[in-house]
């Protein structure tokens, strides 16, 4: 009897194994299709594209894809400006929404409760909906520059940053955090005569690292991954983020190959990323979960 | 803790200012401005003044009519029968430089039904294209919201299971959302693709060569469940980990009540995680919902709107007049109409999964 109940044991759980397995099948297979095409010449990739071959580094396989890719396209520009973009952009939503957060946890102050109201009532509005009215605004915003004020932010490094260093969710997700810090302490700090800003520096900022994490995380996938508002605001290759710089490869007939290069040199790098942090990642996103 | 020592009018203004000042110019203000240039002829660049235009760009969007028509008679009154169904008199003579119908003036055939009789009901629209954008948009919605959310959970309990490795999965099902939508709009689009596409190959090997090859993104029927299908594959991690965090916050000790109960899985799921994941089912359709209706990108990348508009949707449009044609004014009276549709949707979905007293 206990030789069945062990063997039913083992068989559900390669049965379980084998369900995962196969799901995890689905989620993988274009990535490694990706990765594996990226290597060989178009005729041969699509040929590949009938079987199995296409999943594996077989054939003629070499980096030329990734050698005609930077030829036919600025990719270094592309990629300098979406790490540009996306790198200052974390860092001054890091500090702003951070310290919007602390104001509105710890500090009392006239209009905060309206102001917080208002700022999470910004949350039901999708960004699709802003999309239009905001191209207008910044094509005729001013700007003051070392040659004196220019009307347009038009293809500019500005146009993809300031726009997005603030927004509700991140205020929001502060907010949610720095709730559950210990106020008292706070009020004991300023009590001994502690400066606001020595508070947020020396108590809140150590204490809040996971929100640091998560708030650059989300912000920097919303941030790489940007498609529709790039597409509309830059139409000089010289500030354009990688998401866009894409087109360049469907010029006249679509070669494959590069494009699959490509596609792997903008998505390996944040793969990589993701894999080695991958338990902040998926504590980021769940953390969207808990405003209900 | 009412404390004097944390008042501060000063140093909330100077750390909340920033931010909220940022927030007011670019999401806010932008957010009243589209409401303002709907009203408007107001264009990207143009040498001529801006005018007040009432509801005319609502009216161009929205306006739906219906005519009835009788068939055609030939000299006897017999009825006129072409290709097998009676022939209905052209809409164009309505339609065009009509002097009894002005308001049908540029108007176009939408679709046309009968009911029963000989009569036939012609549902004219100003705006075609716009009202299919409108109903694809409903159907990827519709579609994607129940589907996605149930797979996820699905995802979410065989993930959420006591299992060596487990970990390794749940980080390969996420994958697909930290990769961006173009990137996977762009490789499905040569999975999806008719002639050497990886999907007619494995329907093909699986079928023995009983299913022929599709265009999939070619064909007005099948373009728009192959970008839902996709959707979903892209974005179904990203809930499946909001679930997963539901599931981790029902208490255990329900779960061991009810296994010295003796309860069944089915029970185990009806009565304890089903009622303890009610906040996370809400939460994750209305965002849900508000995603769907954003659909742009797969568009863009893979179809265009085609083939024959079968993928025109609701931010395509608004994004090829207000960007493509730099219709500032028709741009935004479509976002307007999108924010009230979101807006009324996430209100109703509320209400209806109320907490009832």
């Amino acid at each position: 009897m206990s030789m069945i109940a062990a063997d039913n044991r083992g068989l559900r759980l390669v049965t379980r194994y084998a369900v995962l397995i196969l799901i995890a099948i689905i989620f993988i297979f274009p990535l490694v299709f990706m990765l594996m095409s990226s290597l060989k010449p178009d005729q041969q990739l699509l040929q590949d594209s009938g079987n199995l071959r296409a999943f594996l580094p077989v054939g003629d396989i070499s980096l030329q894809n990734y050698t005609d890719a930077f030829q036919r396209a600025p990719v270094a520009t592309f990629v300098f400006n979406s790490v540009l973009v996306t790198g200052v952009t974390v860092a001054l939503s890091l500090l702003l929404c951070s310290a919007a957060g602390f104001a509105f946890v710890f500090v009392r102050w006239k209009g905060r409760d309206t102001l917080l109201a208002l700022l999470l009532a910004t949350l039901i509005l999708p960004f699709e909906t802003i999309a239009i009215p905001l191209l207008m605004m910044v094509a005729h915003l001013p700007w003051v520059g070392f040659d004196g004020v220019s009307w347009g932010w038009l293809n500019s490094y500005r146009v993809q940053i300031i726009p997005f260093i603030a927004d509700g969710l991140t205020v929001f997700l502060f907010v949610q955090y720095f709730k559950d810090l210990p106020g008292e302490l706070i009020e004991a700090a300023r009590v001994e005569g502690a400066s606001w800003w020595q508070i947020y520096r020396k108590i809140v900022m150590p204490l809040s690292g996971p929100i640091f994490a998560t708030a650059a995380i989300l912000k920097f996938l919303v941030m790489y991954n940007q498609y529709l508002w790039p597409l509309m605001v830059t139409q000089e290759e010289g500030y354009r983020p990688v998401m866009v710089g894409l087109q360049y490869f469907f010029q006249l007939n679509v070669a494959w190959g590069e494009v699959m290069a490509y596609l792997s040199m903008i998505t390996v790098p944040v793969l990589a990323f993701y894999l080695y942090l991958q338990k902040a990642f998926i504590a980021s996103i769940a953390s969207t979960g808990v405003k209900g | 803790m009412a404390s004097k020592f944390t008042v501060s009018n000063g140093t909330g203004w100077l750390m909340a200012g920033p931010a909220v000042l940022l927030i007011a110019g670019f999401v806010i203000l932008p957010f009243f401005l589209a409401f303002a240039f709907s009203f408007t002829n107001q264009r990207l660049i143009s040498p001529n003044a801006t005018e007040f235009v009432g509801l005319a760009n609502y009216r161009q969007l929205l306006d739906v009519t219906t005519v009835t028509l009788e068939p055609v008679r030939d000299d006897a009154g017999a009825i006129v029968i072409k290709d097998g169904a009676p022939e209905y008199p052209s809409l164009r003579t309505l339609t065009r430089n009509n002097p009894d119908r002005p308001d049908l003036a540029g108007m176009r055939e939408w679709f046309s039904f009968s009911l029963g009789g000989e009569d036939r009901t012609y549902v004219l629209a100003r705006d075609v294209v716009f009202m299919t954008a409108v109903i694809n948009t409903f159907i990827f919605v519709l579609i994607v919201a129940p589907v996605q959310a149930g797979v996820a959970l699905g995802l979410a309990l065989l993930i959420n299971q006591r299992l060596r490795g487990i970990n390794v999965f749940r980080a390969i099902y996420f994958m697909p959302v930290v990769v961006s939508i173009v990137v996977v709009s762009l490789l499905w689009r040569l999975i999806y693709d008719g002639q050497s596409g990886l999907l007619n190959n494995l329907l093909g090997a699986i079928s023995f060569g009983m299913i022929p090859p599709v265009d999939w993104l070619g064909n007005p029927s099948t373009a728009l469940g192959a970008i839902i299908a996709m959707s979903i594959w892209q974005a179904v991690g990203f809930h499946m980990v909001i679930w997963l965090s539901g599931l981790q916050t029902i208490s255990p000790t329900l779960y061991e009540a009810a296994a010295i109960e003796g309860a069944s899985k089915w029970q185990v799921f009806r009565y304890i995680t089903w009622p303890g994941l009610r906040n996370t089912a809400v939460l994750i359709l209305i965002v849900i919902t508000m995603q769907a209706f954003g659909l742009f990108a797969q568009i863009d990348v893979m179809t265009n709107g085609g083939p024959l508009d079968s993928t025109q949707t609701i931010v395509f449009q608004a994004i090829e007049r207000g960007y493509g044609k730099q219709d500032i004014s028709g741009g935004s009276a479509i976002s307007v109409i999108l924010f009230v549709i979101v807006l009324s949707i996430s209100l109703i979905q509320r209400w209806l999964t109320r907490e009832k007293t």
